[in-house]
């Protein structure tokens, strides 16, 4: 398998029709931006706050597919009920749904530790073993 | 031409039809409006990992989601638009900002991380971004814009789709007073994603009350905050 440095241009995706791509290459940048405040952020709400935005850009991903999909079949995707079934936009409601409450579990974690070691600095975190 | 349009073009393109300078086909405002709406969702989302003020990451964040709602409401997710700015935005991102507030008052900054650690991560996302973005753009979804293929076959001659000239809005386009998307949302979420929605419910119930009971524990004065660290034992 060769493959030319040609290949590899980004500028292959024209930037007017507004498809599928350009959603999905916008969650590609959430993703990124997400895993790199993982890395990065020593700040522990800050490491929830990347958490967050992996999970935007998921959800970008599957209203963007469901949308698509929606399209591709003409609109006429039928559901179990004679309409169509928007599975994407209703995992993504499953996704804000357990999004909260995981922030809710983690900002109760953080407040504990805080409580407890008078910081939020997730490099001293290493003493909560056993 | 219009390969598709993402918003329903009768209401929103009067308007602007009406003022008569500029004339814009729907699939033209909808580009605009992605373009305008995903940059500043892209850009914030940058800026949120380069910030290093955790209050100014918040409100970062705030773009970003307030973005990301926008973006549904040009897929034509109006209804998850309104739950992300009412359950991401105003439940979640208060829940952040409220455990910055509590944890604001630091004895010890955080250290900010080394020049070889931002090196490392630059590195890491440039690479998965190149990575994702040459997948997403050599992918064979990419090479039919107009029509996304649903399924995962690599297979080129497959024959299009007919889709009207005119593009096709997909849900607003064919609505009538029986069909409205939230009520097929409804109707899906109490149908085929019951288990899904009761299990969802009963989730939420026990994360009340673990996040309470792990909130309460053993709160101490805040003039007893001291930076050492062994305290720990009557944790367990």
């Amino acid at each position: 398998v060769t493959m030319s440095l040609a290949n590899f241009s980004p500028l292959a995706l024209s930037l007017y029709p507004v498809g599928l791509t350009h959603f999905l290459l916008l969650g590609a940048v959430l993703l990124v931006c997400g895993v790199l405040a993982i890395l990065t952020k020593r700040n522990a709400i800050g490491i929830l706050m990347g958490v967050e935005l992996i999970l935007n850009a998921a959800n970008i991903n599957l209203v963007a597919f469901d949308h698509f999909a929606n399209v591709a079949a003409g609109g006429a995707a039928i559901g179990q009920f004679g309409r169509h079934a928007p599975d994407g936009q209703i995992i993504a409601l499953f996704v804000i749904v357990l999004a909260a409450a995981e922030a809710a579990v983690a900002l109760a974690i953080f407040l504990n530790f805080y409580n407890n070691f008078a910081s939020i600095d997730v490099e001293r975190a290493d003493e909560l073993r056993g | 031409m219009m390969i598709h349009c993402l918003l329903n073009p009768t209401m929103p393109i009067l308007p602007l039809a009406a003022l008569g300078t500029v004339a814009l086909s729907a699939g033209a405002l909808s580009a605009i409006l992605f373009y305008l709406v995903g940059g500043i969702a892209a850009l914030s989302a940058v800026a949120l990992v380069v910030s290093r003020n955790i209050v100014h990451t918040a409100v970062f964040l705030l773009f970003t989601l307030v973005s990301a709602a926008g973006i549904y409401f040009l897929l034509d997710a109006a209804f998850v638009a309104a739950v992300q700015m009412v359950i991401y935005v105003g439940g979640t991102l208060i829940l952040i900002v409220f455990g910055v507030m509590l944890t604001a008052r630091l004895p010890h900054e955080p250290p900010h991380e080394s020049n070889v650690e931002r090196g490392v991560a630059i590195a890491i996302g440039a690479v998965m971004l190149f990575a994702l973005a040459m997948a997403l753009v050599r992918s064979p979804l990419a090479q039919q814009p107009a029509p996304a293929e649903t399924s995962t076959e690599v297979n080129h001659e497959r024959p299009t789709i007919p889709t009207n000239s005119q593009s096709t809005p997909v849900w607003p386009g064919s609505r009538d007073a029986t069909d409205y998307p939230v009520e097929s949302i409804g109707r899906a979420l109490l149908g085929d994603y019951l288990a899904p929605f009761e299990l969802a419910s009963v989730l939420l119930l026990l994360v009340m009350i673990g996040a309470a009971y792990l909130a309460k524990a053993r709160r101490r004065g805040p003039e007893q905050i001291t930076p050492q660290p062994v305290r720990q034992e009557a944790m367990s």
